[in-house]
C-alpha cells in the first residue's frame, strides 16, 4: 500500500517557486561576477535615474489626482448617463501605452517627445488602477461617518474632503502604486518617446552594447526601485488600515448636479475617454484601411498575427495550468510550507518584462550549454520559444495564479474530503470537483493571460526566437521607423483583443444579484474581475 | 462481528491532545452515538477513523484491514467509509443524481445507475434526481449527503453533527427519517454529536467522551441511568448529585433515603435523576419553589431545600405548584442510584 501521497503534491509547488523565483535571487550575482561592468556605461546610471524620478514622480501625481477625481465624481454625484460614464472610465484599461504614444506620435502632437510626454501618456493610460480602487473604496464607505461630519458643522464638500478622502487614502495610494508599477515595467512608450529610463537603459545594454552583466546590473537596480515602491505602499498602507464600517445598501447617497455642473460631469469623461481610446480607435482604423488599401502591411504581418495568436494561447493554457499545480498542490499537501512556497512563487508579478527577460536567459543559457555538450542541440533554449514562455510564467504567473487561487478558496474543503471518502484520489478530486467548480477562474485567468501575452513588448523583443516577432514588435518596430500606417493594423488588433476583458467585466456587473447567488461557486467572474490587480488588461 | 476497531488511538495538534489513547469497537450494523461537549475531540476522531488525520499512536482497523497503525496509513479514497458532513458538502456543480453517484464512477455503468436509483428511493428523494443542491430544502440536502455516503456500500458511515444545521422544528422528524433509512440500508454507522437527547434517541451504543477520552460506553438506558462518573451523569441529562452515606444496598442523603444499584458503604456521592423525586404539597414542607420550566408533558422544577441546596425535580405536568409554594420533596418508590464517585 502506497504511503501518503503528500510529498509529491508538496513538491510541485516548491519546483515552481524555484523556477520561478531562481532567476530573479540570481539577478544581484551579476555584480559579484563582472563588478566593473556599468562602468563602461558610465553616464547610462544617472541618466536613467533622473529619467525614471522624474516619470515616476509625475506619473504618480497624474494618475492621484486624475483618478482620484473621477472616482469622487461618479461616487459622490449623480448626472445623467452616470452608470455608463462609470464603466466607460476604465476603457483606457485596454490601450497599451506603446498603442497611444504611436496614436500621439502620428499626430506628431507638441512636446510629446519628452518626460513630459511621457507623464502625460501613463497619466491618461493608467489613471484607471487609482480610479478602480478609489470608486470602490468611497462606494465602501459608510454614509453614517459622512453625516456625523456634516452633523459637527461640515459642508459637504468639506466632510468629503475631510472624512471621506482620508478613509480612502490605503485604497488610492495603493492604486497609485500599480499604476507606476505599470510605468516603470513599461518600454514602449519611453523607447518611442526618446526617454532614456531604466527599461530603455536595458534595452541599449543588451541589443547596442551586447553586455549580459551590465544589463543584469541595470535589472538588479530597476527591481530594487519597483521593491522600495511596494515597501512604501506596504507602509502607507500598514499604518492607515481602516475597518470599513458599511453595511451593504447603507451607501452614501449621491448630490444631483444639474445645469452647467452636469453638463461638465457628462462632457469631461466622455472627452477623457473618447481622446484615450476612441479617437486612437478611430485614427487606428482609417490607417489601417490606408494602409491594406495600399499595400503598406509589413510583409511579415500574417506570421506576427499567427505568433501573437500561437504565443496568447500556448500561455493562456500553461500558465493557468502550472497556477492550478500551485493552488492546488499548497492545498492537496496542507503543508504551510507549500503554502509558503505558492507564494514565493508569485513574486514575478509587477516586475518589468525586461527584468525579466534579462533574469531567465542566465540560467537558462547555462543549461542550454550544458545539454549542447551532451546532445549538440545549440540554443535549444534562449534560441526558441521555450525561454520566452519561461520568462511569461515567471512574469505571469502571479496573475494567473490570483484569479484561481480565488476561486480555490471558496471551494470548501469539505468539498475535498467528501470526495476522498467517495474513493477519489487527489488528482481525481481536481478533476471532477475543483475544475469544473473554478471554471469561471480558470477563464479569467486563460483570458487575462492571453491578453497580456498578445501585448507584451520587452521581453518579448529581448527573448523572442529568429523570425519571431509579434503584433507587439511589429507595432514597435513600425512606430521606431514612423511608419505608423504599417503600426496601425497590429495595433488595432491588440486593443481589441485587450478590450474583452473590460467588456467581460461591464457584462458580467450589469447581471449581478439573484443569478449570482443562485450558482454559489459559478458566479465568481464579476468579483475577480473587480479586482483591479487582476484587471491589468 | 466488529466492523470498526480502535485501539490506543492519540492525536495531537500542537499541545493539544485531541485524542488520547482511545479504544472503540462498532460491530456491523450497529449504530453507535459518540457523544460529547464541543472541543473533546470526538470530530477528531471520526476524521481519523475517515483517514482525514494521521494518529500519532494507536490502530484504526476497518473490516479487518488495518487502515492506520504504526508506519501504516491507508488513504481515505481506500477506505470505504462514507461520510456526511456537518455541512453536508454536496458539490454545488452536480445534480442531485451526480452527487449520488459521484462514489460510484469506477463501477460499470448499469450497476451505477441501479445502486443510484436505489439509494435515491431509499432516501425518498428520487422526484428531485435532476434538481442542483441550491434548489434543495435543509432536510433535503441532508439526505442527499447521507444517499451519496451510502450510494457505494461503505463498511462504515461516519456521521458529523449531522442534524445540528437543521431548524430544531425539523430536527427530531429527521432524527427518525435517518435512522430508518441507516436501519434499511443495514449500514454501520458512527455518529458524533453534543446532543444528548439525539445520541439517547437514537443510538444502539453511545460512547461518551471528555478530553480526548471515552469515559462510558453503553446503552443509551445504561449510560442515563447508570452513569460511571459525576461528570457523565451531568453531560448526559439532568441530575442531582447528593453526598450521602452508603449502608449496604441503601444510601442515606439530606433528602432521604435511596436504593443503591451495588453495594457500597460510607461516605459517598450518588446520582438522581430529577424523575427520581417526587413532590406534594406542604405548608411545612422541606422546600420552596424557586423556578418552574413548563415543557408540555413534563414541568422541571427548581427547589430550594431546606439545608440550602437547590434540587431539580422532574414531574408530570398534572398538577402544577407555584414559584414560592412550600412542598415536601422526597425520593420516589422504587427510586434507584448510582454511586459516581
Amino acid at each position: 500500500m502506497k504511503s501518503d501521497g503528500i510529498d509529491a503534491w508538496a513538491i510541485l509547488p516548491a519546483l515552481l517557486a524555484a523556477a520561478v523565483a531562481a532567476p530573479l535571487v540570481g539577478l544581484p550575482l551579476s555584480y559579484a561576477v563582472a563588478p566593473g561592468a556599468l562602468s563602461d556605461f558610465s553616464g547610462l546610471v544617472p541618466e536613467a535615474v533622473g529619467a525614471t524620478v522624474v516619470v515616476i514622480a509625475g506619473a504618480g501625481a497624474g494618475t492621484l489626482v486624475l483618478g482620484t477625481a473621477l472616482a469622487a465624481l461618479v461616487s459622490f454625484c449623480d448626472f445623467p448617463g452616470r452608470g455608463w460614464i462609470e464603466w466607460a472610465l476604465v476603457l483606457p484599461l485596454a490601450m497599451p501605452g506603446y498603442v497611444f504614444t504611436l496614436f500621439a506620435l502620428g499626430l506628431d502632437l507638441p512636446g510629446i517627445r519628452s518626460s513630459f510626454g511621457a507623464v502625460c501618456v501613463f497619466t491618461l493610460v493608467l489613471y484607471p488602477y487609482v480610479y478602480l480602487l478609489a470608486r470602490a473604496a468611497f462606494l465602501a464607505q459608510s454614509r453614517t461617518l459622512l453625516e456625523a461630519a456634516r452633523g459637527l458643522g461640515l459642508s459637504r464638500r468639506a466632510a468629503i474632503a475631510r472624512v471621506g478622502l482620508p478613509l480612502a487614502r490605503p485604497a488610492i495610494l495603493g492604486g497609485v502604486a500599480l499604476a507606476l508599477m505599470e510605468a516603470l515595467a513599461d518600454f514602449g512608450t519611453v523607447n518611442l518617446l526618446g526617454v532614456p529610463t531604466f527599461t530603455d537603459a536595458i534595452y541599449q545594454v543588451w541589443f547596442i552594447g551586447f553586455d549580459r552583466d551590465a544589463a543584469m546590473q541595470l535589472a538588479t537596480l530597476l527591481v530594487s526601485v519597483t521593491l522600495t515602491l511596494l515597501v512604501l505602499e506596504r507602509l502607507a498602507r500598514g499604518r492607515a488600515r481602516y475597518h470599513q464600517l458599511a453595511a451593504r445598501g447603507d451607501l452614501t447617497p449621491p448630490v444631483r448636479l444639474r445645469g452647467p455642473a452636469a453638463a461638465a460631469a457628462v462632457v469631461a469623461p466622455l472627452a477623457l475617454v473618447g481622446f484615450v481610446v476612441a479617437a486612437p480607435l478611430a485614427q487606428l482604423a482609417a490607417w489601417s484601411i490606408e494602409a491594406v488599401r495600399e499595400g503598406l502591411l509589413a510583409p511579415e504581418f500574417a506570421t506576427a498575427a499567427r505568433n501573437s495568436v500561437l504565443l496568447a494561447a500556448m500561455s493562456a493554457l500553461l500558465v493557468p495550468l502550472a497556477a492550478i499545480l500551485l493552488a492546488y498542490g499548497a492545498r492537496a499537501s496542507r503543508s504551510r510550507t507549500a503554502a509558503a512556497l505558492a507564494r514565493t512563487a508569485t513574486i514575478g508579478y509587477g516586475l518589468p518584462g525586461s527584468v525579466v527577460a534579462v533574469a531567465v536567459i542566465v540560467p537558462l543559457s547555462w543549461i542550454e550549454r550544458r545539454i549542447d555538450g551532451v546532445a549538440g542541440t545549440g540554443l535549444l533554449l534562449t534560441g526558441t520559444v521555450i525561454g520566452l514562455f519561461y520568462a511569461y510564467l515567471v512574469r505571469f504567473l502571479a496573475l494567473a495564479w490570483g484569479a484561481v487561487e480565488a476561486s480555490l478558496t471558496r471551494i470548501p474543503r469539505h468539498l475535498d474530503e467528501a470526495a476522498r471518502g467517495l474513493g477519489s484520489d487527489r488528482l481525481d478530486v481536481l478533476a471532477r470537483v475543483h475544475v469544473p467548480l473554478m471554471r469561471a477562474g480558470l477563464a479569467t485567468a486563460a483570458l487575462l493571460l492571453f491578453v497580456e501575452v498578445m501585448k507584451e513588448l520587452p521581453a518579448t523583443l529581448l527573448l523572442r526566437p529568429l523570425g519571431g516577432d509579434t503584433l507587439a514588435i511589429a507595432v514597435w518596430q513600425a512606430t521606431t521607423e514612423s511608419l505608423f500606417e504599417t503600426a496601425a493594423l497590429p495595433a488595432l488588433l491588440i486593443v481589441l483583443v485587450g478590450l474583452l476583458p473590460v467588456a467581460a467585466m461591464l457584462r458580467l456587473s450589469g447581471r449581478r444579484g439573484a443569478e449570482l447567488e443562485a450558482t454559489q461557486a459559478a458566479g465568481t467572474w464579476a468579483e475577480e474581475l473587480e479586482q483591479p490587480e487582476v484587471v491589468r488588461a | 462481528m466488529t466492523e470498526v476497531r480502535l485501539r490506543g488511538v492519540s492525536k495531537s495538534f500542537g499541545r493539544v491532545h485531541a485524542v488520547r489513547e482511545l479504544n472503540l469497537d462498532v460491530e456491523r450494523g450497529e449504530l453507535v452515538a459518540v457523544l460529547g461537549p464541543s472541543g473533546c475531540g470526538k470530530t477528531t476522531l471520526l476524521r481519523a477513523i475517515a483517514g482525514f488525520e494521521r494518529p500519532d499512536a494507536g490502530s484504526i482497523v476497518v473490516s479487518d484491514e488495518e487502515v492506520a497503525g504504526p508506519g501504516r496509513f491507508v488513504p481515505p479514497e481506500r477506505r470505504r467509509i462514507g461520510m456526511v458532513f456537518q455541512d453536508y458538502a454536496l458539490f454545488p456543480h452536480l445534480t442531485v443524481t451526480a452527487n449520488v453517484a459521484f462514489g460510484l464512477a469506477n463501477r460499470p455503468r448499469e450497476e451505477r445507475e441501479a445502486l443510484t436509483r436505489r439509494t435515491l428511493e431509499l432516501v425518498g428523494l428520487q422526484h428531485k434526481s435532476s434538481r442542483h443542491p441550491h434548489e434543495l430544502s435543509g432536510g433535503e440536502r441532508q439526505r442527499v449527503a447521507l444517499a451519496r455516503a451510502l450510494a457505494p456500500e461503505p463498511a462504515v458511515v461516519l456521521l458529523d453533527e449531522p442534524f445540528s444545521n437543521l431548524d430544531a422544528t425539523l430536527r427530531a422528524g429527521l432524527r427518525r427519517e435517518v435512522e430508518l433509512i441507516l436501519r434499511d440500508a443495514e449500514a454501520t454507522a458512527l455518529l458524533v454529536t453534543h446532543d444528548q437527547e439525539e445520541a439517547l434517541s437514537l443510538a444502539d451504543r453511545v460512547a461518551v467522551m471528555r478530553e480526548g477520552r471515552i469515559v462510558q460506553v453503553g446503552a443509551p438506558e445504561e449510560v442515563y441511568v447508570r452513569p460511571a462518573s459525576r461528570w457523565a451523569a451531568q453531560f448526559v441529562g439532568e441530575v442531582n448529585v447528593l453526598a450521602g452515606v452508603a449502608h449496604g444496598r441503601g444510601v442515606e442523603t439530606e433528602l432521604g433515603l435511596f436504593d443503591l444499584r451495588a453495594p457500597a458503604s460510607g461516605a459517598v456521592h450518588v446520582a438522581v435523576r430529577p424523575e427520581q423525586l417526587e413532590v406534594r404539597a406542604d405548608h411545612d414542607g422541606n422546600a420552596e419553589v424557586v423556578a418552574r420550566e413548563f415543557r408540555g408533558h413534563d414541568v422541571l422544577y427548581r427547589l430550594r431545600h431546606e439545608g440550602g441546596r437547590v434540587v431539580l425535580v422532574q414531574l408530570a405536568s398534572l398538577e402544577l405548584y407555584e414559584v414560592g409554594a412550600r412542598v415536601f420533596v422526597r425520593p420516589a418508590p422504587a427510586a434507584v442510584t448510582t454511586v459516581v464517585d
